[in-house]
């Protein structure tokens, strides 16, 4: 949620140091938006810290009010510019083909490549430089505490980064994509891997898949890019939330299922096991007998002695069922742990 | 002088300024609960979820009635919530990704919808991107009426149920060993949001009405330890920023009114949070100095 308040609320940032420049591919804009994220990030710490607000309230508090600043400046003084507050929101990536760097009057292509271009190369930069800072403050701030890496410094650093990313994507996806991009894909991918290098791989991965996608949608309804690359991050994110192998809700649904069944076998070869060899066993060891015994439907009892049957843990001669080898291995093996 | 002229005899400053104390108002009385209960942000995920209800509506209704718009807001606030709901607790996501997952996924769908609809060519749907940011001065008083009978039907459940929300809000787990229904009253709380959040949409936007319900609650729990104090003085904490944010900005050219409301809600909040007595920063700071004194 940090990231979206941090997109919103360096808007002012970027208007002060529009108005100041005059400029809107200065790169002051993106120093300042960075500054501004920092700024954000240590106004709802300070505001935590009072224990006066809760953090998620001084989040909410924060942001919004930046953002409002934001809108009255561009309101006031910049309203009849290109910066307007549909664009910051919204974003045109439409139009990014169309802003391009030139160089002594050579078209050198699209803006937007250079800038996001330049900031992936700092970010893979950073992330190589500090990975195992990142790893161990992440997973364990305590420890890296203690060994006198400075979390807070990371944070804020961490914090820094993810706010030059959101100004350079600004003016390419406007603010909403960007959050959808930076929260969809590691989350769709978090479901498939544990290791920290593979995660980081694997959402990428799913970042560029959703651009992608996202695009070829935009393209066919001929809506809104950032829009459609938003749904198609949500729809990323809901494939691998159902039917992710190990963790997604299809698997786990089935998992239970299999459960059940192996349960219910289980119960069976005990019950079995209990009566095998005494008097009563003509009567008790009977399919029907255990709609009564053990409170299973009919279909039930027919369906979890044919699956014993299958994998050869009972025998059944008529309606009298009978374990095998397996299955009193299985009844003992139940009832001793 | 002139303003409070203009407030009681211009028709549309009036309606304005009642919108905004109606808006102000009701969320200060929910954005006190939500508060409490830690879900500040569930509000900025609800509004923005809102948006391509409100695009449904109007493709499938094809009107723009409040009321319409409002129910298809309100639905899809709804569906977010659920959502959020059921990925909290099918995945390891923690509740702030979850959050912003589906805030901007929906609101993505919202926009997507939103452009496939301004680019057919009878393009009727103007004025749907009003929600996105809000615009007070384009409130009707028809809309005004709507905004004060949902407003109203807001107040009186909570009214109604008011020792229920009290006690789920603070200790749930008593509630739930006394036999109530703790998860039934914890949805009715959090669908009372989503109605006031849907309230606000029109007036303040998508973007800025999470702040309407957090900005005046955070500044009442600095004046008091009651409940019921709690939630009168955030009420009139909201109507304060709703009323002052419209005026101000019908005074001064270009201010816009959304962001004028909200502004007035927090500095009323940081206010709060600096001077109140007993709890503000100054006060303790004060006490502190005492206690260094004296010892």
């Amino acid at each position: 949620m940090m990231s979206d308040a941090i997109s919103h609320a360096i808007l002012p940032g970027i208007v002060v140091a529009f108005l100041l420049t005059q400029d809107l591919s200065s790169p002051l804009l993106v120093l300042a938006a960075g500054a501004t994220g920092v700024l954000t990030v240590s106004l709802v710490e300070l505001l935590g810290r009072t224990g006066l607000v809760a953090r998620d309230a001084a989040i909410g508090l924060v942001f919004p009010a930046l953002f409002s600043i934001g809108v009255v400046l561009i309101a006031r003084y910049a309203g009849d510019v290109h910066l307007d507050t549909d664009a910051v929101l919204l974003g045109e990536l439409a139009f990014a083909p169309f802003r391009r760097l030139t160089l002594l009057g050579v078209d050198l292509g699209p803006r937007s490549l250079y800038l996001m271009g330049a900031i992936l190369f700092l970010q893979i930069a950073l992330l190589l430089l500090f990975y195992k800072e990142l790893k161990l403050a992440t997973f364990d701030p305590a420890f890296a505490a203690a060994i006198g890496l400075a979390p807070a410094a990371l944070h804020y650093g961490l914090m820094a980064t993810v706010s030059v990313t959101v100004v350079g994507a600004f003016d390419a996806v406007g603010s909403v994509l960007v959050v959808a991009l930076m929260v969809a894909p590691p989350a769709a991918a978090h479901f498939f891997v544990r290791r920290l290098s593979a995660f980081l791989a694997l959402s990428a991965a799913f970042g560029i898949a959703t651009a992608v996608v996202g695009y070829a949608l935009a393209r066919a309804l001929d809506a809104s890019i950032a829009g459609s690359m938003a749904v198609s991050a949500g729809a990323i994110f809901s494939l691998a939330f159902l039917l992710a192998p190990e963790r997604g809700l299809v698997a786990a649904w089935l998992r239970r299922r299999s459960q059940r069944w192996e349960f219910a076998q289980e119960t069976l070869a005990i019950h079995l096991l209990q009566h095998r060899g005494l008097p009563e066993e003509q009567e008790e060891c009977r399919v029907a007998h255990l709609e009564q015994h053990l409170g299973w439907s009919a279909e039930r009892a027919a369906e979890v002695v044919r699956r014993a049957e299958n994998r050869g843990l009972v025998r059944r001669e008529a309606d009298l069922l009978s374990l095998s080898e397996a299955g009193v291995a299985l009844g003992k093996e139940r009832l001793s742990t | 002088m002139r303003l409070l002229e203009s407030l009681l005899f211009d028709y549309t400053l009036r309606t304005i300024a009642l919108g905004s104390l109606v808006l102000g108002a009701v969320s200060g009385v929910l954005g006190s609960f939500a508060v409490l209960r830690r879900q500040s942000l569930l509000g900025d995920t609800v509004s923005h979820a809102a948006l391509p209800g409100i695009v449904l509506a109007f493709m499938l209704g094809g009107s723009k009635a409040p009321l319409a718009l409002m129910l298809g807001a309100a639905t899809a606030g709804w569906v977010g919530t659920l959502l959020l709901l059921a990925v909290v607790r099918h995945s390891r996501l923690k509740e702030d990704s979850a959050l912003a997952l589906l805030l901007s996924v929906f609101f993505g769908l919202g926009l997507m919808l939103l452009t496939f609809l301004q680019r057919r060519p009878d393009s009727s749907q103007a004025g749907l991107d009003r929600f996105l940011f809000g615009q007070a001065a384009g409130l009707l008083a028809s809309d005004v009426i709507a905004l004060a009978a949902v407003g109203a039907l807001v107040l009186v459940l909570v009214l109604a149920l008011w020792k229920s929300f009290k006690l789920v809000t603070f200790d749930p787990g008593f509630a739930a060993s006394i036999g109530m229904r703790v998860r039934a009253l914890e949805l009715a709380i959090t669908w009372l949001m989503v109605l006031a959040i849907v309230l606000g949409l029109q007036t303040v936007g998508v973007v800025l009405m999470s702040s309407m319900l957090i900005a005046p609650a955070v500044a009442a729990r600095q004046w008091t330890d009651r409940l019921g104090r709690m939630v009168g003085l955030a009420a009139l904490f909201g109507a304060l920023a709703g009323v002052g944010g419209a005026l101000l900005s019908s005074a001064v050219e270009k201010l816009p009114a959304g962001p004028t409301i909200v502004l007035g809600a927090s500095a009323i909040a940081l206010f709060s949070v600096l001077l109140a007595p007993h709890r503000g920063l100054l006060w303790r700071r004060l006490r502190a100095r005492r206690l260094e004194v004296e010892s």
